[in-house]
Order: C-alpha cells, then sequence, then structure tokens
C-alpha cells in the first residue's frame, strides 16, 4: 500500500471513530435538549408545587441517601475482601455478586417480594415490615446499586499497591489497622465515587421498587414511578418535569464525580 | 561472645510456582549483606519470608537469638522497603517517616521529631511536606528508607531499592545506604540484580539459584 493510500485509510478510520462519537453523542444531547425545550418554567413549577410529587421527591432523595450510605458500607469491606484475599469459590462469589447487574430488573422486584413471602422473610417482616412500605424501596434499591458499588470498590483497591499494607505490617499495624491508616485513606476517591454511582442508581431504580414496594401515592412513590403514574394519567407536562428533575440530579451527579477528579470504574 | 544478628536455618517456601528449599544464612551485626539472583529466583519471597510478610512451610529464623519464627511482621525488629518504596500516598513525607510512631501511639511532638532526624539523616529536610506523589524515584526511595528506620530496626529487607532511579540518584543513594548503616549499626539485607551496587555496598554476596543459596 502507498503512503498517500495509507494516510486516506488512517483518514478513513479517524473519521468513522468521529462519527460513531458524534452520533451517540447527539442522541443524548436531543433527548435531554426535548425534555427540557418540552416543559416551561411554569409547568415545571405547577409540578414540584403538587404534594404528592413533593412526597415523590424528598422519599426518593432521602431512600436513595440512605442506599447509598448503606451500599458503601458494604461495598468497602466486600471489594477489599475480593480484591486482596484468594479462596477457593472466588470466581463464583464474584459472578454472583454480579448478578444484580445483569438480571432484569423486575426480576429483582420479584424475587425480593417472594422472598419476603417465605417463612423467614414473614419473620423479618413481623419486625419491620419491608414489603409496600419505605424499608421495601430502601431494600429494592440496595439490591441493585450495591453491586455497582462493590464494582467499584473491586477496582478501586485492585489499583492500590498491596506492598503499602505490607509495609505498615512490619511496621507494628495488625491488618487491621493496615486497612484503617493505609488502605481505607487511599482508597477516598474510588469510596466517593460508589457513593455517588450507588446513589445516582438508586435515585433511577424503578422496576423493584414498583414490584416489591409498590407505588402508592404519599406513601412508597418514588419520582421513576412519578414518571409512571402521570404517564398513565396522560399528563405529560407533569412527567416530562419529573424527568428533569431526575436529569438534573443525574448531570449534578456527573459534574462533582468530574470536580473530584473520580474516573473510576464507572464514573 | 555475641551471636549473628539474623540466623536463618533450613529455611523452605513456596510462593507462586517455584520452591525455596533449605536456605542457611547468617548475617552479623552491622553487616551490609547483597543478595543476588536471578529475575523470578525467589530473592523477593526469601526477603517477604524473613519479615513475615509470607509464610514458611519450614525452618527458623531468630534476630540476636531470639526466634521470630511465628512472631508477626511488626515484632520482628526488621524495617523493610519494598522495591520503588510503595509510600503511602495519603501522607505527607512527615507523615510517612513518622508513621511507625504513630502506629506505637507515641505524641506527635516525638514523631515530628524523629521525621526531622531522619529527614536531617537523608537529606530530605525540604521535602517534608510535600506529598510522594511529587517526589522523583531517588526521593522515594529516600523517604521509603527513613520510614523503615523510624523504628530502629536492627535489620533493614531492601528489595531492589536502586532500580527505578536514574544513575546521578543511584550513586547518592549508594552513598547514602553506605552512610547510614555506619551511622546506626543496622544489618543489612539488599535484592540486587547490579554487580556494580554488590561491589560497592556489599561485605558479602549471596547467590539464589535454582532455589537454594
Amino acid at each position: 500500500m502507498s503512503a498517500r493510500s495509507h494516510a486516506r485509510v488512517d483518514r478513513l478510520f479517524t473519521a468513522s471513530l468521529t462519527g460513531f462519537v458524534l452520533v451517540y453523542l447527539l442522541l443524548i444531547v436531543a433527548m435531554i435538549a426535548a425534555d427540557s425545550t418540552y416543559t416551561t418554567p411554569a409547568a415545571l413549577g405547577a409540578a414540584l408545587a403538587s404534594p404528592e410529587i413533593r412526597h415523590a421527591f424528598f422519599l426518593s432523595f432521602a431512600t436513595s441517601t440512605v442506599t447509598a450510605l448503606l451500599s458503601v458500607l458494604f461495598a468497602i469491606p466486600i471489594g477489599y475482601a475480593l480484591s486482596r484475599h484468594h479462596f477457593r469459590g472466588k470466581a463464583l462469589v464474584d459472578g454472583v455478586l454480579d448478578i444484580p447487574i445483569v438480571l432484569p430488573p423486575m426480576v429483582i422486584g420479584l424475587s425480593l417480594l417472594i422472598l419476603f413471602q417465605t417463612a423467614p422473610g414473614r419473620a423479618v417482616e413481623r419486625v419491620v415490615p419491608f414489603t409496600y412500605a419505605v424499608p421495601g424501596v430502601i431494600l429494592a434499591q440496595f439490591a441493585v446499586a450495591c453491586a455497582f458499588a462493590v464494582r467499584t470498590m473491586r477496582v478501586t483497591f485492585d489499583a492500590i499497591d498491596p506492598r503499602c499494607e505490607r509495609v505498615a505490617w512490619t511496621l507494628g499495624c495488625s491488618r487491621g489497622r493496615a486497612f484503617w491508616y493505609v488502605v481505607l485513606p487511599e482508597a477516598g476517591r474510588g469510596v466517593l465515587s460508589a457513593g455517588m454511582l450507588a446513589w445516582a442508581r438508586a435515585l433511577g431504580e424503578f422496576g423493584p421498587v414498583l414490584v416489591f414496594a409498590g407505588t402508592t401515592r404519599m406513601r412508597t412513590e418514588v419520582l421513576p414511578s412519578t414518571i409512571f403514574l402521570e404517564l398513565s394519567i396522560g399528563d405529560l407536562d407533569a412527567a416530562v418535569a419529573v424527568s428533569l428533575i431526575l436529569v438534573t440530579a443525574a448531570v449534578a451527579v456527573l459534574v462533582v464525580a468530574r470536580a473530584f477528579g473520580l474516573r473510576g470504574a464507572s464514573l | 561472645m555475641m551471636g549473628p544478628r539474623i540466623q536463618a536455618r533450613g529455611l523452605t517456601l513456596r510462593a507462586g510456582d517455584f520452591r525455596l528449599a533449605g536456605i542457611d544464612f547468617e548475617i552479623d551485626a552491622g553487616e551490609y549483606v547483597v543478595l543476588m539472583g536471578r529475575t523470578g529466583s525467589g530473592k523477593t519471597c526469601l526477603l517477604e519470608a524473613l519479615c513475615g510478610l509470607l509464610p514458611l512451610e519450614g525452618g527458623s529464623i531468630a534476630i540476636d537469638g531470639r526466634d521470630v519464627t511465628d512472631a508477626s511482621p511488626g515484632e520482628r525488629g526488621i524495617g523493610y522497603v519494598p522495591q520503588d518504596g510503595a509510600l503511602f500516598h495519603s501522607m505527607t513525607v512527615a507523615e510517612n517517616l513518622g508513621f511507625a510512631l504513630f502506629v506505637q501511639g507515641r505524641a506527635a511532638a516525638e514523631r515530628t521529631a524523629r521525621a526531622g532526624e531522619l529527614a536531617a539523616l537523608l537529606g530530605i529536610e525540604s521535602l517534608l511536606e510535600r506529598r510522594p506523589q511529587h517526589l522523583s524515584g531517588g526521593e522515594r526511595q529516600r523517604v521509603a528508607l527513613g520510614r523503615a528506620l523510624a523504628a530502629e530496626p536492627r535489620v533493614l529487607c531492601l528489595d531492589e531499592p536502586l532500580s527505578a532511579v536514574d544513575e546521578e540518584a543511584r550513586d547518592a543513594l549508594c552513598t547514602l545506604l553506605a552512610d547510614v548503616r555506619e551511622r546506626t549499626g543496622v544489618s543489612v539485607l539488599h535484592v540486587t540484580h547490579s554487580r556494580v551496587e554488590a561491589e560497592r555496598l556489599g561485605d558479602r554476596v549471596l547467590q539464589l539459584e535454582s532455589g537454594s543459596l
């Protein structure tokens, strides 16, 4: 192949890469722009003034925050164990932890519903009611969001040189203290990244929440359920207004993540 | 008469695909011993086993006559400097240097004073407030050396400490290592591929080949 045709093929390759990037970028921007231009500030204000939507707004943000905290609490030790320890059946454990990521959301909700119909589930339910209740919203969000937090923490701990802990052991640290004083501070950005990702996933979770916790107005309705409910009664303005709230929250998460320089596994 | 500082008898360990068997050696107080061998011959594993970071299948290790075979890494009195330092990135240089004293629960003033002493010994006084990310290879190795010396170990285990630094820094670090040994009286086991380092620093060279010394 001559040098000139080489250059032509290279240009064609670069142009095709640019084309794919632009098409997908355009689709994302067009979707957000369509939402933004469809509604008016007045319609947005009216939607936010609705007591039902305000309740859903506060419930969504409160449950997502609790879910994010719980997810990080579980993801840190699970991610660390998977990153540092080798044990029989590790591949199986690793695979099982990915199930919530690949499972259809409705199936997760249905599985939770069935789990709480079993004898142990009913026993738990007698102490804390989950089905069609607010704790159920959190559990349904947690079941999915935690898996993403675990992946992020695993990648974070993989990137931290294990020799740092080993040096800390030689300086008198127990394994726990080495983790606390050396590993965890180095994983700070990963923890933040995992928390934000879990929060964003929880905020957008619809299927599992709908099936397991229901979507009762002023009780278990969260913002994604509001979009579903408003669409089902034909109020497109309210549905779009709520969608914009979720888009704003998602963009805010991305902006904060980029501001903190988080470019881990998922953000 | 005083016995050897380190006495290793019949060390046997398995790591990955290879096995070290029947390793015997002694290092005297203040002696500088260089451990050489091909890549993958198990030099790092032997060093880590000595530090208590890799379990032994057999054999015993004594330091100043005290059996430390089953002691935890922090109870052996061994300072460990891994390849490229493995500094704690969330801490400043001063905090890295004072970490051993922090673990021992010493007061902040004592830690600061010790970090200052070590910085003076290693020529890194101007770096105390910096983070490891902003240090050159040679500076990192100095900090790693200081962090290991902070707890006043009787033995220093250095794993290819000069491999990731340029020619000039290597020369300066060689001089520094000789000086540190001279001033602290610490015994050193230094892993390297370099004959030049071995000849310049070592009182004695141990060669690891086919799983034995």
